[in-house]
């Protein structure tokens, strides 16, 4: 059943308690949910199966693919450090369906437009359905409910919670790896198709029924660093090519020249600098955005002016990063996914700049987690209601676009700020209401846009701070209003009341629900 | 709608925003037909759609055919578009206005601060909307150079619904309008709508800024409002001329050099240095001290080389001219502060400002500094001074308390 039984959440949202002919439960708040139980786990499997010189090198993905059991239901994942420039996730459904195998579901850790391929296989029965993030194309195709199954949402520390919870079991897990060797051992950090790290296959590697390591870089027994362990491996298979170097490492890795964008990056950066968040030994989350680059620019020339350091940065790492990392403004990155060759070659050389995972950043079902203690968090969000809810998974007119990415795990920092402008083209960002909530006001804390600074009321203590500062220190209701008379009321998208996707919180509850856009 | 009588105004395509294409074509029966594409009709849709009949009614149009190509058009700019189009199909001189914000309602000072001006393209609309938020003295909204010819048209309904609509927070509305004497044409459509200052380009004459004097004159509702002149020399008959033209009216306020056209004027090439430039900006900028008006400098090109910015107003200020022009947004700052009063200058402003204050609580006319009489002008022009240091971030807004308690 692709879902059943909808009810309201703690946020008033409605929301599917079957999904995908699975129980679910709705979310009850920020830290209220508490499961029992023990974790998932793997099968126990004997060396005596495994081949007794540690080669376990096969033919090709084909072939790995039918050696793993490929049927018609599977689960397969596959994980997205080589975002936009993967070539491996198509290669297995395009085997899945010259193999005639329908139903399955794929399980990455995010997708790109690389994979809108994928569509025909959606379309045809071979892929059911997608639980990971749907961007761009396959966002649409969601949204105009032409899904077989449900789609479910995760964050980076969600998906790893829900697999080692055993919400999502994976029956096939495709680790594409720039280097490895023929036991399975695997890293991201060297090889054509360098990409950093690859923590994002962590639980893949650890929770999989079957795992299958592709690289087109076999290196001779061992591959050090060993980010993936061979021990987890069943196959490896070597191809020509893995993925394309320029699309790996691109994106949204260049300091803004926008003016608007420039204004607000500073304005939140002393916006920090005013209310005493930055300080000798603080950390922040670094974003890719060209926004949240420039933030860190600031943070850097703060730093130097009071001859402080940064304890240590989290997040995507790039070449500002690595300069902050190099010059000492920082002394540690902590790593979640690299986004240009400077980082991949300082991760590899430099042992201040370390490598996480899902495990070690996000999972809220941990004893704690890294994301937690980090000072400053500054993210996006295309839309943001006067509660201070947030939202990062659809566009104001309905449409799932976007993935949810670490974004709900960084939430957890201590202070979370969301540089956005007031609104784009002639839609507001600030809303009434939400199409979809990703994040609960209770995180966000600020609000910086370019005509106005608005805190959250539940920050006394930064209310207080910035009284008598020289920003634009407003409520959020005013800045609503500010945007409405320039742009005019939005009227509410128009939706159908059939369910297409759910969004996960942090624990597996479900957040919201996106609805079938109206024909 | 690709037939010949379709008229279009606007722009479309991939990478155009906040603005929109309208193509209108008159029709005999088949009532008023509207075609919306918008990538914000699910939560604007509607509001677009009555924004252009009321427009179509307001021209007594019954039957028409209407695309509207739309990136996120705010109204004024889709109300500038129709009304455009729809003039020129039907050749009515009747004004579809759009609400004059009430904030918009200021004056300007014939006197006042001109370090900055942003030049912003007059058929550019997602230029126009956030422009203020950098706070430079001026915006200009160009209807000359930066305006194709086929554009010219359809840029002065945008240009007069921006000065009417969009709020540029306290900055001087400029408008350059076209050359002399087609600039003439220009006037009505920003006249009675909120212009503060008209820049008038290529100006080779005293006569031409009084042609300009007289049509404001004709089309002023209130005929005591004031509107500024800022004439651009452009050429070396200009700066040969720029006395007579500096003081041909009591409304011309400064003169700017526009130092491209100049060069191309006199066949030379324009330097980074600038050095080919030195003697016209140092006449203008005589000319424009002999007739106690300001001189404002050409814009500086390179958005990218602040280096280069930094040493030409230097050079600029040592000239006397008190100005420059902006491309980019990121301009204003370096312009603001390297044309800005010296920290001498304003500590000794801060000094007259406190005798003033003192004589002024003691109930005294005269302000004096030490032994030395401070006749009102300078107490004025130390006032100004101190307003553009704490504008410009140089001085503290509460640097009073800080002297007084300093001096406890």
């Amino acid at each position: 059943m692709k879902y059943d039984k909808l009810v309201r959440n703690s946020l008033g949202r409605l929301v599917p308690t079957v999904v995908n002919g699975v129980a679910q439960v709705p979310f009850m708040g920020v830290g209220k949910y508490r499961p029992t139980g023990h974790k998932a786990a793997p099968p126990i499997v004997s060396a005596a199966d495994f081949p007794a010189d540690g080669n376990k090198v096969l033919s090709g993905l084909k072939d790995a693919l039918i050696k793993s059991g490929l049927r018609d239901g599977m689960t397969i994942s596959s994980h997205h450090h080589f975002r936009n420039g993967d070539l491996i996730a198509n290669q297995i459904f395009d085997i899945a369906a010259e193999m005639g195998v329908k139903n399955l579901v794929w399980f990455p850790s995010a997708s790109f437009e690389c994979h809108s391929p994928l569509l025909k296989y959606l379309e045809d029965g071979t892929i059911h359905h997608i639980e990971g993030s749907m961007n761009g194309s396959l966002g649409r195709f969601t949204s105009s409910g032409k899904m077989q199954g449900m789609g479910v949402l995760r964050s980076h520390g969600g998906r790893y919670q829900a697999v080692q919870d055993g919400e999502v079991h994976i029956d096939i897990a495709v680790i594409a790896a720039p280097t490895a060797d023929f036991f399975g051992n695997a890293t991201g950090d060297r090889g054509p198709a360098a990409c950093g790290l690859l923590g994002f296959a962590l639980a893949d590697s650890q929770y999989a029924d079957k795992v299958i390591v592709v690289t087109d870089n076999l290196v001779p027994f061992p591959c050090i660093p060993w980010q993936i362990q061979g021990n987890n491996v069943d196959h490896v298979v070597v191809v020509d090519k893995v993925g394309i170097p320029e699309k790996i490492v691109s994106g949204t890795t260049e300091i803004t020249r926008s003016p608007d964008r420039l204004l607000l990056a500073e304005w939140s950066a002393q916006f920090c600098e005013e209310a005493g968040l930055i300080h000798d030994g603080f950390s922040f989350q670094a974003g890719a955005g060209g926004t949240a680059l420039s933030i860190g620019v600031y943070f850097t020339e703060i730093l130097k002016r009071n001859g402080w350091k940064a304890a240590f940065a989290r997040g995507g790492s790039n070449r500002y990063l690595v300069e902050m990392l190099e010059e000492g403004y920082t002394k540690f990155i902590l790593d979640g996914q690299t986004f240009d060759l400077e980082g991949v070659r300082s991760m590899r050389e430099n042992w201040n700049h370390v490598n996480t995972s899902p495990f070690t950043s996000y999972n809220y079902h941990g004893k704690g987690f890294f994301a937690q203690f980090v000072d400053i968090v500054i993210l996006g969000a295309t839309e943001v209601d006067v509660n201070f809810n947030a939202n990062v998974v659809t566009h104001s007119d309905g449409v799932l676009l976007h993935g949810i990415g670490g974004w709900q795990n960084t939430l957890f920092g201590k202070t979370t700020i969301l540089p956005v402008p007031l609104f784009r083209d002639r839609m507001p960002v600030i809303l009434d209401e939400v199409t979809t909530i990703t994040g609960p006001g209770e995180l966000i804390d600020v609000i910086v846009t370019e005509r106005g600074i608005a805190i959250n009321p539940l920050r006394t203590d930064l209310i207080e701070k910035m009284k008598g500062s020289s920003l634009p220190i407003k409520t959020i209701q005013e800045l609503q209003a500010e945007a409405e008379a320039i742009c005019g009321k939005p009227a509410k998208p128009k939706l159908t009341d059939e369910p297409v996707a759910v969004i996960k919180w942090v624990d597996g509850t479900i957040i919201d629900t996106v609805w079938k856009l109206a024909e | 709608m690709d037939s010949q009588n379709v008229i279009s105004c606007g722009n479309t395509g991939p990478k155009v925003r906040s603005d929109c294409r309208v193509s209108f074509e008159l029709t005999s029966t088949g009532g008023v037909q509207i075609e919306l594409k918008s990538k914000v009709k699910a939560m604007y849709g509607e509001q677009i759609l009555k924004l252009t009949n009321e427009v179509v009614g307001f021209y007594g149009i019954e039957h028409c055919s209407l695309l509207i190509e739309d990136s996120g058009a705010l109204s004024l700019t889709l109300a500038a578009r129709l009304e455009a189009a729809i003039r020129k199909a039907i050749g009515s001189e009747k004004e579809f206005l759009i609400p004059f914000l009430p904030q918009n309602n200021y004056s300007t000072e014939k006197e006042r601060y001109r370090f900055s001006r942003l030049y912003l393209p007059g058929n550019s609309p997602q230029l126009f909307i956030n422009a203020g938020i950098h706070h430079p003295d001026g915006i200009i909204l160009d209807l000359e150079d930066a305006v194709a010819h086929d554009k010219k048209y359809e840029a002065c309904f945008l240009v007069r619904n921006a000065l009417r609509n969009v709020d540029f927070y306290g900055c001087e509305r400029m408008v350059r309008i076209n050359q002399i004497p087609r600039g003439l044409d220009d006037l009505p459509f920003i006249v009675n709508h909120g212009v503060h200052l008209i820049l008038v380009p290529k100006c080779e004459s005293a006569d031409q800024l009084h042609q300009v004097n007289n049509r404001i004159q004709e089309l002023l509702d209130d005929k005591s409002h004031k509107i500024w002149l800022m004439p651009i020399i452009e050429s070396a008959l200009g700066v040969m001329r720029a006395y007579e033209i500096a003081s041909a009216a009591e409304n011309v306020v400064a003169l700017a050099i526009g130092l491209e056209d100049f060069t191309a004027d006199m066949g030379i090439q324009r330097t980074r240095e600038g050095e080919e430039s030195f003697v016209a900006r140092n006449l203008l900028s005589m000319a424009c001290k002999a007739a106690g008006i300001a001189a404002i400098d050409s814009v500086y090109s390179d958005i990218d080389d602040t280096e280069g910015l930094i040493s030409a107003i230097k050079v600029s200020k040592s000239l006397g001219f008190s100005g420059m022009g902006c491309i980019h947004p990121r301009q204003i700052r370096i312009i603001h502060e390297f044309y800005g009063p010296e920290e001498a200058e304003v500590d000794k402003a801060k000094k007259i400002v406190l005798a003033f204050d003192d004589a002024t609580a003691r109930g005294l006319g005269v302000v004096s500094l030490g032994s030395k009489m401070i006749d009102p002008p300078v107490v004025k022009r130390a006032i100004r001074t101190i307003d553009v240091a704490v504008k410009t971030g140089k001085l503290n807004a509460n640097w009073k308390e800080e002297v007084n308690n300093e001096v406890r």
